[in-house]
C-alpha cells in the first residue's frame, strides 16, 4: 500500500538531490559566463589561479566549518583566531616580536617555518578544543562560546603584538603564501589537498558518519551509542586546526601577520558554507558544497573588482547574492517537492 | 457489511459532504472517489492505516490543497478553500497531531492570537482578553489560570486549549487529527468526555485515530479508508461498532489473524539480565518524571518480557536504567552473571544490550540521513576497518539481506529514512540492533505509529529474534499487543512492578487488575 508513495518519493528525491547539489555550481557556472562575457580576460589562466589564491585562506576555514555546521554549531571566532594563530606563528618564525622587514635584520633567531606552522595549528586546535569544552560540558550554546572567543582570540592577539604587526619571514615560509607548483599558487595547492582530504574524511569514514549523525538527531546518536561531546569537541577541534593553517598560508602571503587580520571572515567563512547547501540545522551537506561555495563568494569579489566596481557596491552586491544564491537553491527544491 | 453500507437514516442534513474528492499526485493517486458526511452534532471516525489517504483527505478539507476533483459542500454552499484561513472563516478548524500553540505565551494570549480584544485607545485589553479566556477554557473543563504560560501545561491540557481556541472560533465542524495519540488513559477519558459535550452542542466533529478502542467507543459512524479508496462506512447500530468489523475494513482481511497468538514456547534460557532493587533519582530540571522505587526483575535468554503500564508507570524509564541513558540511583544490575554499570548508552551497547525508543522519530530516526547510515550507525566498528574507514560494502550487504529478512520496503539504501512508513522505519531501527547481534534488546511500544498490517510483521520479527536466543524486553501501553507476544508478563504503576503473570495465563482483565495495584501481590497466582 505504501509501495506506490515511496516510489513516487524517490523520483522526486533524487531529482531534488541532483538539483541541490547542482544549484550552487549552476550559479557559479552562471556567474563565470557572465563576467567573461563582460571582459573576456576575466577567463585567463593567470586570473583564474589568481582567484583561487584569494578564496584558499577562507576556504581552509570553510572546510572545518563545515564539520561545525554539520553537527548544527557554528563557530564564530575563526576571524580573530586565525589572527591569533597568525601571530603566533610569527613569534615563533621570528623567535620574537620585533617587526622587521626581513629575518635577517631582526636580531633574534627565528624557529623556522615549520615550527610555525605546527605552532599556528597546534594553538587553532587546543583553541577550538577549549570552546568544544565549553560547549558541551559548561553546556553553553556553540554561538555564545564563539562570540566570546571571537573577542577572546582578538584581544590576545592585539596583546602579543601590541596592536602592530610582525613582518619579515625567511624565503621557505613565504613560499607557502605566493610560491607556484608549475602555474599553480601554493595556497591552492594546500585548499585542494585539504578539502579532498575532507571530503574523505566526511564521506568514507566511520567519523564521518558519526559527525552526520550528531547533526542530524543528537538524542538518537547518544541512543546509539555514539560519544556525542567527544564527537562535538572534534569538530571544533578541526575547525581551530584550519583556522591555524589558513593563518600560516595568509601571513606566508603577505609576509606578516597582521593584528587586524581575518576581521568579518567568520561571515565570509559561513557564507561559502552556507551557500555551498550545508543545512544550518545540521546533518545535511557536503565538503563538495562548500568547495563550490568558497568559490562563487571569490568569483563575484573578483569579476566584481575586474570590472572595476567599488568596494562598497561590491558587498552591496556580494550579500543580495548570497541572499539569491539561497533563494534560487530554496526554490528549486520547493519546485521539486511539490 | 452490507448493512453498514447502506445510507443511514438522515436525521439532519450534513454539515460536510464530500462528494468523490480524488487526488492525484505526479501520476500517484493518493485519495480516489471518497465522500464521507458529517451531520451537525455527530462524531464521525475517519479510519485507515498510514498512507490510507486520512491525511491527504484532512489537507483538502482544511483548505491546505485543493483536490483533483470532486467537490465539496459545507452548509449546503459549495466549499473550495484555497488556504487553511478559508476554511477557518467557514468555521472548519483542524486539530493536528503537533500542536500549534506558541509555548512561550499565554493561554490566553494563544486563543486570541491575531485578534487580542482591543480597549477604548486601541491597545489590547488584557482584562478583557482574560475574562473571555476564563469563560472559553471552562467550556472544554480546563481550570486554571488563562495567564499561565502554554509552555506549562502537560499536553492533554495543550490540547484542550487548542480545542477552546476552536471553539473560541465559533466553530461548526472540529476535526481533530490523532488527538490521543500523546495523552495518558484519564486524560484521554476526559478528551472524550469533552467530545461528547460538543456533540450535544451540535458541532460536528471528524474524529481522526490509530486507536481503535476510542475510536469504538465514542464515534457514531466511521468511515474507513484503504489504499487512498473508501473501504466502507460502518454505523453505530444500537452499540459500539466492533472492533475485528473495523479492522477488517481497515486490512482488509479478518482480524484473527493480526493478534494471533503464538504457540506456546519452551523458553529455558538461562537468567540473562537481573535488576535487583533499581531505583534512579529525582531529576530537579523535570519534578514531574517518574523515578523508579526499586524494581526487581528477571529476563531470560530467548525470552520475551511484556512489560505493562500506563504511560507515567515507569516502564520508560526502567528500559532506559538498563541502558545507562538515565543516573541509577541505586540497584544491581547483572548480565550473564556479571554486574554491570552502565553510565552511557555506550557502555550498555558495549555490553550487549539494544534499545528501540518509544519516540521514533526524536530519539531514533536521523530523519534526513539515508537508511543505510541509519541503519549502520549502532554498528559503525563492524562495518569499518582498523583504520576507520566504512566497508560500504558489507555494510551495503547485511542490510541488503535485512531488507530481504524483514521485508523492508525501501526504495534504495540512500533514500532518506523520513520517505519510508512507520513500520518500515520501526523495520530499519530494529536491524540497526541486529546488526550488533545484541544479547538483550529492548523495545519500548515498538509499533507506535506503524499500520495494522505491519504490527503483525514486528510481532513476528520479535518473535524470531526470541526464537534465536535474544532476550527481549517488550514495553507497551497497547494489551493486545503485550498478550500477542509475550511469554512472560510484568504489570508497572508508579515506578515499582506490580504482578507478573505467564503470557498464556493472561487476559488483558488480569493484567488491568494488576496494573492499578500500588504493590506487588504475592497472591496473584
Amino acid at each position: 500500500m505504501t509501495s506506490t508513495t515511496e516510489q513516487s518519493q524517490r523520483g522526486g528525491i533524487n531529482v531534488a538531490r541532483l538539483l541541490m547539489s547542482f544549484g550552487p555550481l549552476m550559479f557559479l557556472a552562471l556567474l563565470i559566463v557572465v563576467f567573461t562575457v563582460l571582459k573576456p580576460s576575466f577567463i585567463d589562466p593567470i586570473n583564474i589561479f589568481n582567484i583561487m589564491r584569494q578564496i584558499s585562506i577562507t576556504g581552509l576555514i570553510a572546510l572545518g566549518m563545515t564539520f561545525v555546521i554539520l553537527t548544527a554549531g557554528i563557530d564564530l571566532s575563526v576571524g580573530s583566531l586565525l589572527a591569533f594563530c597568525g601571530m603566533v606563528a610569527a613569534v615563533v618564525a621570528k623567535g620574537g616580536t620585533a617587526n622587521t622587514l626581513s629575518l635577517a635584520t631582526s636580531g633574534t633567531q627565528g624557529y623556522g617555518w615549520f615550527a610555525a606552522l605546527l605552532a599556528a595549528v597546534v594553538v587553532g586546535a587546543l583553541a577550538g578544543g577549549v570552546q568544544g569544552f565549553a560547549i558541551t560540558r559548561l553546556k553553553v550554546p556553540p554561538f555564545v562560546v564563539t562570540l566570546g572567543g571571537l573577542t577572546v582570540f582578538r584581544g590576545l592577539t592585539l596583546t602579543i603584538s601590541n596592536g602592530g604587526p610582525i613582518s619579515g619571514f625567511d624565503a621557505s615560509m613565504r613560499w607557502f603564501g605566493t610560491g607556484l607548483i608549475g602555474p599553480v599558487p601554493v595556497p591552492a595547492i594546500i585548499f585542494a589537498i585539504a578539502a579532498i582530504l575532507c571530503h574523505i574524511v566526511l564521506r568514507y569514514t566511520r567519523y564521518g558518519r558519526a559527525v552526520y549523525a550528531v547533526g542530524g538527531n543528537a538524542e538518537a546518536a547518544r541512543l546509539s551509542g555514539l560519544r556525542v561531546d567527544r564527537i562535538l569537541i572534534s569538530v571544533y577541534v578541526i575547525v581551530g586546526f584550519f583556522a591555524g593553517l589558513a593563518a600560516f598560508v595568509l601571513s606566508a602571503r603577505l609576509n606578516s601577520s597582521e593584528a587586524v587580520a581575518g576581521i568579518g571572515y567568520e561571515l565570509t567563512v559561513i557564507s561559502a558554507v552556507v551557500i555551498g547547501g550545508t543545512s544550518l540545522f545540521g546533518g545535511i551537506g557536503s565538503v563538495g558544497g562548500t568547495v563550490v561555495g568558497a568559490a562563487l563568494i571569490g568569483v563575484l569579489q573578483n569579476g566584481l573588482q575586474f570590472n572595476n566596481v567599488s568596494s562598497y557596491t561590491q558587498s552591496i552586491v556580494i550579500g543580495l547574492i548570497l541572499i539569491l544564491a539561497v533563494a534560487f537553491d530554496r526554490w528549486l527544491k520547493s519546485r521539486v517537492r511539490r | 457489511m452490507s448493512p453498514a453500507e447502506a445510507a443511514a437514516p438522515s436525521l439532519s442534513p450534513a454539515l460536510l459532504a464530500v462528494e468523490g474528492v480524488t487526488k492525484r499526485f505526479a501520476g500517484v493517486t493518493a485519495l480516489s472517489d471518497v465522500s464521507p458526511e458529517v451531520r451537525p452534532g455527530e462524531i464521525l471516525g475517519l479510519l485507515g492505516e498510514n498512507g490510507a489517504g486520512k491525511s491527504t483527505l484532512l489537507k483538502i478539507l482544511s483548505g491546505v490543497m485543493p483536490p483533483t476533483s470532486g467537490r465539496i459542500v459545507f452548509d449546503g454552499v459549495e466549499f473550495a478553500p484555497h488556504n487553511p484561513q478559508d476554511a477557518k472563516r467557514l468555521g472548519i478548524v483542524t486539530i493536528y497531531q503537533e500542536l500549534s500553540l506558541i509555548p512561550t505565551l499565554t493561554v490566553a494570549e494563544n486563543i486570541f492570537i491575531g485578534r487580542a480584544p482591543l480597549g477604548p485607545l486601541g491597545l489590547v485589553s488584557w482584562r478583557k482578553m482574560e475574562e473571555a479566556s476564563r469563560g472559553i477554557i471552562a467550556r472544554v473543563g480546563l481550570d486554571l489560570d488563562p495567564a499561565t504560560p502554554v509552555s506549562a501545561l502537560s499536553v492533554a491540557e495543550q490540547q484542550l486549549v487548542e480545542i477552546a481556541r476552536a471553539l473560541s472560533l465559533k466553530s461548526r465542524l472540529i476535526i481533530m487529527d490523532e488527538p490521543t495519540s500523546a495523552l495518558t488513559e484519564t486524560e484521554v477519558q476526559k478528551l472524550m468526555s469533552i467530545m461528547g459535550r460538543l456533540r450535544k452542542d451540535g458541532v460536528a466533529i471528524m474524529f481522526v485515530t490509530h486507536r481503535l478502542e476510542e475510536a469504538s467507543a465514542i464515534c457514531d459512524r466511521m468511515t474507513v479508508l484503504r489504499d487512498g479508496r473508501l473501504a466502507g462506512h460502518l454505523d453505530r447500530e444500537g452499540g459500539p461498532i466492533k472492533l475485528p468489523k473495523i479492522i477488517e475494513k481497515m486490512v482488509g482481511r479478518a482480524a484473527s489473524e493480526l493478534y494471533a497468538r503464538p504457540t506456546l514456547r519452551d523458553v529455558a534460557g538461562d537468567v540473562r539480565l537481573s535488576v535487583r532493587g533499581l531505583r534512579t533519582v529525582r531529576d530537579p530540571q523535570a519534578p514531574h518524571a517518574i523515578v523508579l522505587e526499586g524494581v526487581d526483575l528477571d529476563l531470560k535468554a530467548g525470552e520475551i518480557l511484556g512489560v505493562a503500564g500506563l504511560v507515567g508507570s515507569g516502564r520508560t524509564e526502567l528500559a532506559r536504567a538498563i541502558f545507562g541513558a538515565d543516573r541509577i540511583a541505586a540497584g544491581t544490575i547483572t548480565l550473564d552473571g556479571k554486574p554491570i554499570a552502565p553510565e552511557t548508552p555506550a557502555d550498555a551497547i558495549a555490553l550487549g544490550i539494544g534499545l528501540v525508543p518509544e519516540d521514533r522519530k526524536h530519539q531514533a530516526i536521523f530523519a534526513a540521513l539515508g537508511i543505510l547510515t541509519n541503519f549502520s550507525i549502532a554498528a559503525l566498528g563492524r562495518y569499518s576497518n582498523a583504520a576507520g574507514f566504512m566497508t560500504e560494502r558489507r555494510e551495503r550487504e547485511a542490510l541488503a539481506s535485512y531488507r530481504k529478512t524483514l521485508s523492508i520496503r525501501m526504495a534504495s539504501p540512500e533514500q532518506p529514512i523520513e520517505g519510508l512508513s512507520g513500520g518500515n522505519q520501526q523495520k530499519v531501527i530494529l536491524a540497526r540492533w541486529l546488526a550488533r547481534d545484541p544479547k538483550v534488546l529492548i523495545v519500548d511500544e515498538p509499533t507506535r505509529g506503524v499500520d495494522v498490517g505491519a504490527k503483525a510483521e514486528v510481532h513476528q520479527i520479535l518473535v524470531q529474534l526470541a526464537a534465536r536466543g535474544i532476550a527481549i524486553m517488550m514495553i507497551s501501553s497497547e494489551l493486545p499487543e503485550v498478550l500477542a507476544v509475550s511469554d512472560r508478563i510484568v504489570t508497572m504503576r508508579r515506578g515499582r512492578i506490580t504482578g507478573e503473570m505467564p503470557g498464556i495465563e493472561a487476559t488483558e482483565e488480569k493484567l488491568m487488575e494488576l496494573m492499578a495495584l500500588d504493590q506487588k501481590q504475592e497472591a496473584t497466582q
